[in-house]
This record gives structure tokens, sequence and C-alpha cells, in this order.
């Protein structure tokens, strides 16, 4: 028998965390650093997210030296470093708000970015990033996603555009150049079959299709074809389109003509890392991040993998993670807030840009990533220095950054994740089912896609 | 007769209610114990679940009265309805499988003469497993290329199977793993039941020259007929509240083909952050499991007395 009983779990969660809401300390510091009890260099503690795990001492010393450092400069300033792994969890991320655990400075996901600025769940930053040096050389793009109308509601860590990641060592061994990776959707069919074609266990073309991952996916590819997820006043699908069609269809035909997507589908985040990471996996749809978790958490090397721009890319679906702030943390602390973002995660040659640092440690360096400045001069400053200690192959990364130089970014349609749970069923259905009928399919999305934006309008 | 002890009582004076406290102080205090618990994490909880339900609630701002929005919002998503029929069907088929199988297997391991204790361990191991390891195990067993079972078919000279990744036999896999789970604790259940039967009922009924199905029939089904009831409702209970094995497993899908009524709760609360419509899916299934649960302990009631 199941004893755990998942209606009462739920209750159980939101009780724990509604029980913590009365230890609630961003209150009872309030009165500690609030204006009027404090002068401007008034003693402020902030708890930051996302301090690297103990799993990961190289990056934890360089955080804690960063932390040493910041508070060296801003003697009334301690950084409460928590660490976590992954750095978000968003099942939690409503427990830890209801139950006051919530860090003042707290890490997001661009896809919950939104959904976090409509529930009224972070504060407004807009009269403090004033004093963010490097404020209006970040991407515009990048920064649309935390903005809401003339507020601003986070700064960007990392930024990045979907692109193909591939198998270097896969594309060699079925006589593929791997320094000339595919430029159209027929040049990646046409290697999918080849490396399908290796043996039993090797998949061509790995996609998602569970877990709202496929519908994520099938926004990147849509916006590669030139597609839109919504209409431009958002209160509309607009996937159910020519571009939408050559999606599903595109991934039909690689499951059931070419037979070189493997048998296993339903795939998530994770069952395509593991299966890059194990050699098997010739190409997927992903940014540069992708290579550096298959090195770090799934046992494959850097070297064996390159990225590419997204085939015959019109646009690409934006990808990255930042900051938000508590809106139970006082002007002191979002001041605080502005003054270690911008030292730790904004800064060309510090913090996260600390390249020669890496290199010291032997920490990858020269994937191009985080993107956050664009041609801006401080973007070319961290380009330079990625290349002046570059640890990695950064050639195998040069068909991304070259064809990705002139590819719009887009950002993630409104409700985007429930929107993409809504097109896991296509997504699925056409990896799963060789009868799928894709017009129908799109047509019944489209219908629940279109409830759902009325509902939020 | 009652009136009788409670004036008795009433006659013994303070003095003997604090006696009788003093002597009850340790049992006093394990019960205080388990009603703080039951409090904290049980019914606090519920009471919380079912105000949620009526609010919208961003855990910041004080939270608003929104009537029925909730109820209508969940009643209105087309994956409501897939849900519950999932559900439903999933439990019809964790009852058929699930609830005949370890019956079997106790009666089966209740006429062995040899190696009982052996297999009634193997039978009670899945058990031992944490929940996500055996999940995740049947992930590798279902795999359509190098998976377990497509293996045993392929030797079979057997069409191999999508299993979860096809809408015709996805839940049915996710029933396969529920029962493979649970199969120990129901098995031992009715083990037990089955060995209070007096022995006495079998020797007359195979003097009276009844096989094993007469015996089955006759003696051990009446006879076990409460704990038969009794476990039934607990599997309905249990079952339709199915959550890890789409998870894990499935996603949901293909084409919402796995989608239950607690993973899409799931969903509205922490994928969509609307813990008012978890909520509210949330009450909808208490009411329908507390219809089961009040059967249950009217049957409780029964075997008391």
């Amino acid at each position: 028998m199941k004893s755990p009983k998942l209606s009462m779990l739920l209750a159980a969660a939101i009780a724990l965390t509604a029980a913590g809401c009365g230890n609630d300390d961003s209150g009872s510091k309030a009165a500690e650093t609030s204006p009027s009890a404090a002068g401007a260099d008034a003693p402020v503690t902030i708890s930051v997210g996302c301090q690297p795990p103990k799993s990961n001492p190289l990056e934890r010393t360089a955080w804690d030296e960063d932390v040493a450092a910041f508070q060296k400069l801003h003697p009334n300033i301690t950084i409460d470093s928590k660490d976590a792994f992954p750095c978000i969890n968003p099942d939690t991320f409503q427990a830890k708000l209801a139950g006051g655990t919530m860090e003042d400075v707290f890490y997001v996901y661009y896809t919950d970015v939104k959904k976090i600025i409509a529930a009224g769940q972070a504060a407004d930053i807009s009269p403090y990033v004033g004093g963010v040096t490097k404020l209006g050389d970040l991407r515009p793009d990048v920064m649309s996603i935390f903005r809401e109308g003339d507020k601003i509601y986070g700064l960007p860590r990392n930024n990045y555009s979907m692109g193909l990641v591939y198998n270097r060592k896969l594309f060699t061994q079925v006589g593929l150049d791997p320094a000339a990776p595919p430029k159209t959707w027929a040049e990646v069919r046409e290697a999918a079959k080849k490396i399908s074609g290796l043996g039993a266990g090797y998949v061509g073309f790995g996609e998602y299709s569970a877990g709202n991952t496929g519908g994520w996916h099938f926004a990147a590819s849509l916006y590669g074809r030139g597609g839109e997820m919504v209409t431009p006043d958002g209160k509309t699908a607009a996937f159910n389109s020519p571009e939408g069609k050559a999606v599903l269809e595109n991934l039909k035909t690689m499951r059931w003509t070419d037979d070189s997507m493997g048998t296993k589908q339903l795939l998530q985040w994770e069952d395509l890392m593991r299966m890059m990471g194990g050699g098997k996996l010739g190409m997927m749809i992903g940014a540069p991040d992708v290579v550096q978790t298959v090195n770090n958490d799934f046992k494959g090397k850097f070297e064996d993998y390159g990225v590419t721009a997204l085939p015959e890319a019109k646009a690409s679906l934006n990808g990255g993670d930042g900051y938000m702030i508590n809106p139970k943390a006082t002007p002191e602390k979002i001041k605080a807030a502005m003054l270690w973002l911008e030292f730790h995660e904004l800064t060309p040659g510090q913090g996260q840009f600390n390249y020669a640092r890496s290199k010291q440690q032997g920490r990858p360096v020269g994937l191009p990533i985080p993107d956050l400045y664009g041609d801006a001069a401080p973007g070319k400053e961290i380009t330079e220095l990625r290349k002046a200690n570059a640890t990695v192959p950064v050639e195998n990364f040069t068909p991304f950054v070259e064809g990705s130089a002139t590819i719009q970014n887009k950002l993630e349609p409104p409700k985007s994740q429930e929107i993409y749970a809504i097109l896991d069923v296509p997504m699925s259905a056409v990896l799963t089912r060789q009868d799928a009928d894709i017009d129908k399919l799109l047509a019944d999305a489209e219908a629940k896609a279109n409830k759902v934006l009325a509902k939020s309008s | 007769m009652t009136t009788m002890t409670v004036k008795g009582a009433r006659r013994r004076g303070p003095g003997a209610f604090r006696r009788g406290l003093q002597r009850n102080l340790t049992a006093y205090g394990f019960l205080c114990a388990a009603l703080i618990c039951f409090a904290f994490f049980s019914w606090y909880p519920m009471v919380r679940e079912v105000l949620l339900s009526f609010q919208q609630t961003n855990f910041v701002d004080d939270p608003t009265w929104v009537g029925l929005e909730n109820f209508r919002t969940v009643t209105e998503d087309s994956a409501f309805a897939d849900a519950w029929l999932n559900t439903l069907a999933f439990t019809g088929l964790a009852l058929v499988f699930g609830y005949v199988i370890p019956f079997v297997a106790a009666i089966v391991l209740n006429e062995l003469r040899h190696a009982r204790a052996y297999l009634r361990f193997i039978v009670y191991l899945p058990v031992m497993l944490p929940p996500a390891v055996g999940v995740l195990l049947f992930k590798w067993f279902y795999d359509p290329g190098a998976g377990l079972f497509n293996q045993i078919l392929e030797l079979a000279h057997l069409p191999a199977l999508s299993w979860l990744d096809s809408t015709d036999t996805a839940l049915i896999s996710l029933v396969i793993v529920s029962t493979w789970m649970n199969l120990g604790t129901g098995t031992l259940i009715y083990l037990a039941a089955l060995q209070s039967i007096p022995s006495e009922l079998y020797e007359a009924a195979e003097l009276d020259g009844a096989g094993l199905f007469k015996r089955v029939w006759h003696v051990t089904i009446p006879q076990t007929r409460l704990i038969l009831l009794v476990m039934l409702l607990l599997q309905i209970v249990a079952t339709m509240q199915v959550f890890i094995e789409p998870y894990l497993l499935t996603g949901g899908g293909p084409e919402n083909a796995t989608l239950t009524v607690a993973y899409l709760m799931y969903q509205y609360a922490f994928n969509f952050g609307d813990f008012g419509a978890g909520g509210a899916l949330g009450l909808m299934l208490m009411v329908v499991l507390m219809v089961f649960s009040a059967f249950y302990l009217r049957l409780s009631r029964d075997n008391q007395s």
C-alpha cells in the first residue's frame, strides 16, 4: 500500500511553510536596517543564494574569496551565502517564500521570471538599480526579461541562445567533419541517420517530450524557423502555423522514416544529458552550457563536444538565469544586493568573470557564455579575457558564436510553463505514435493554450 | 450501567481523578505526542488546504478570497477530465492486478510446506526498496531498446513493446510497477489472515472431498471476507493518489495518457505556482477519498464489534 497521501503532503508542505511565516527574519531585521534607524553605512546582512556546493570545491573557494574581497570593500555589508545544488528548485520556490526562508537575493531561471513578477513575488529594484554602472551596457533583450513596464525586478547572471550541441567524436566516426556541423535541417537528418546507423544504442538526434521540456524545445525550434508562440499582444496562441507544423513534421520524419531518434522517448532534461555524456547521442538542441553540464556532471569531456547555431535559424530562444530580490527585503538590503551583484556577476575580470583565477584553479574557461553585454564594451572585454585564459578548445564553439551573431534572441511566451505542458502532448505524440495527426494535435494545443492565455489577460 | 459508572466516578471525587491521572500519565504523554503530530502534520494542513482552495495567494501579501474561482479554473482545464479518467483507469487496473495477485500469492505461500519463510522474504523484498529506487529500476526494465522486458520478449520470439512510450501500454506499465512495489505488504497481510483460519475447517473440507479451489472458495474467502473488504478500500484510497510512478517514469505522457489527479495537482502547485488551483483539486480528491475512508471506518467498527 502507498502510505504517503499526496493531497496530505501538499497540504502539509503548505502548512509547514505557512507555519514558518511567523519566523520571518527579514521582518525582524528590518528594524535593524531601516532607513530611520540606520545611516548609509549601517551594518546590513544579505542572504544570497547559489553559493556553489561543497561538492564543487573549486567554485566554492572562488565564491568565498569573492565574498571576503567584497566585504573588505564594503565593511558594513555581510554576505550570508546559501549553498544549494541545483541553485533553485522551482518545486520549492513557493514554499521557501511562504516559509520566510527565501534568500534576500534569490536565484531564478529566465523561465520563471515573468511568473514571479506577475505574482508580486519579487521586489521592484528600479529605484536602486541606477547605481549599477554597467546597467546601460547590458543587452536590451536580456534586461527586458527582468522588466515589466518601466520597472526592473532583477539582474542577469547568465545568458545564452539556443543552438545545436553535437558530439564531435561521433561526427568523425561516421566520416563527417566536426568543424563543419549541419547548417540545415536536411543536413541534421543526414548526420542523424549516419550516427544512428552506428549500431544499437546510438541515437542520431535526441529530443525532449515530457515534464514540460517538450514544449520548451518546441518553442526553441519554432523560433528557429521564424515562428511565434503567441500573437504580439500575448493574448492568443500563434504556434499553429506552417512553422509549428514543420517542427513536428521534421521530428516525425526523423523518428519514424529515418529511425534516427532512438526508440526510447518521453525524455526529460536529465535523460538527454546522460545520453550525451554517455557518448552515444549525436545531436540535440541546446546551448553551450549543456557541454559544461555534460562535462561536469555526466562524465563527458569538453573536447568531445561542439556547439553550432540552430539550423536555418531566424531567431533563437533566450535562456539563462539571474537574481531577483525578496519582496520583503528592506531598502538597505536591496542597495547592498545591487553592490554585490555588480561586483560578482556584472564586472569583467571580477567574480564570475575572473577567468585568470578560473584558469589557475584548473576550471574550464572558453565557453561563449554568459553573453550579457553583446557587442558593448564590457562584452568585448569579457570576450578578450575569456580568450586570453581559455582552457577548453574554443574552436569547438566557433560555429555557434559566428552563427548566432546575426540571430535575433526571443523571449519565452507568457504563461510559459502552462503552454509548455500543453505542447508536451503534440511533441510526445509525434515521437511515440506513427499515425499522429499533426494538424489535429496543433489545433487542440492551440485551443487549450488560448484558454490559458485568455484567463491570464 | 454507564450512568452508574459515571455516578461512581463522581462519588470518588477529585482525589481519585488525580490518582487516575497520575497512574496514566505516561499514556497521556504518548497520546499528547501523537495528537500534536496529527494536529501539525495532518489536521492543520487539511484545514489550510481547504482554505487555500478558496483563496489566491502569492505567499507575500495577504491571500484574497476568490470563492469558487479555483474550482472553475480546475474544472475548465481540458486536462481535468484526462486526469480523472486516467486515475480511475489506474485504480481499476491496480485492483485487477494489485488486489488479486497478493491474495493468490498469499494462498500459494500458505499452502507451501517448504521454503515458506524464504519465499515470504523474497515477496516482501521490493517493499524494502525506497519507492523512487523501485520505480527508476523499472525505467530501465521498460527501455524499448536494451530493457529487460523487451529482451525477454525477444527471447520468446515475441514483438517488442513500447511500454511507457505508447498511449496503449503506458498506464498498464505504471500499474505493473505499482503492483510489484506493493505486492509484499498485501501478501503478508493476507497471509496473516489466512493463518488465523482454524485448520479444522480445511480438514473438514478435505474430508468432504474438497479440492484446492473449493477449499479457497468455501473456506478461505468467507473466512477472510472482512480483511479482503478492508484491503479493497485501502487499495482504492492508496491507488487513487498515484503520483510517484507518472512523476518519475512518464511526466504524465505520452499525450497525457498517464496524467493523474495527483500529478495534475503537483503541476498546478509547483510548476504553475497556482496553489489555489492545486488546493482545489486536492480538496476534490480528498472528498472522493473520504467516501471510501468512511466505508473503511465503518468496516473497521463492524470488525471490532
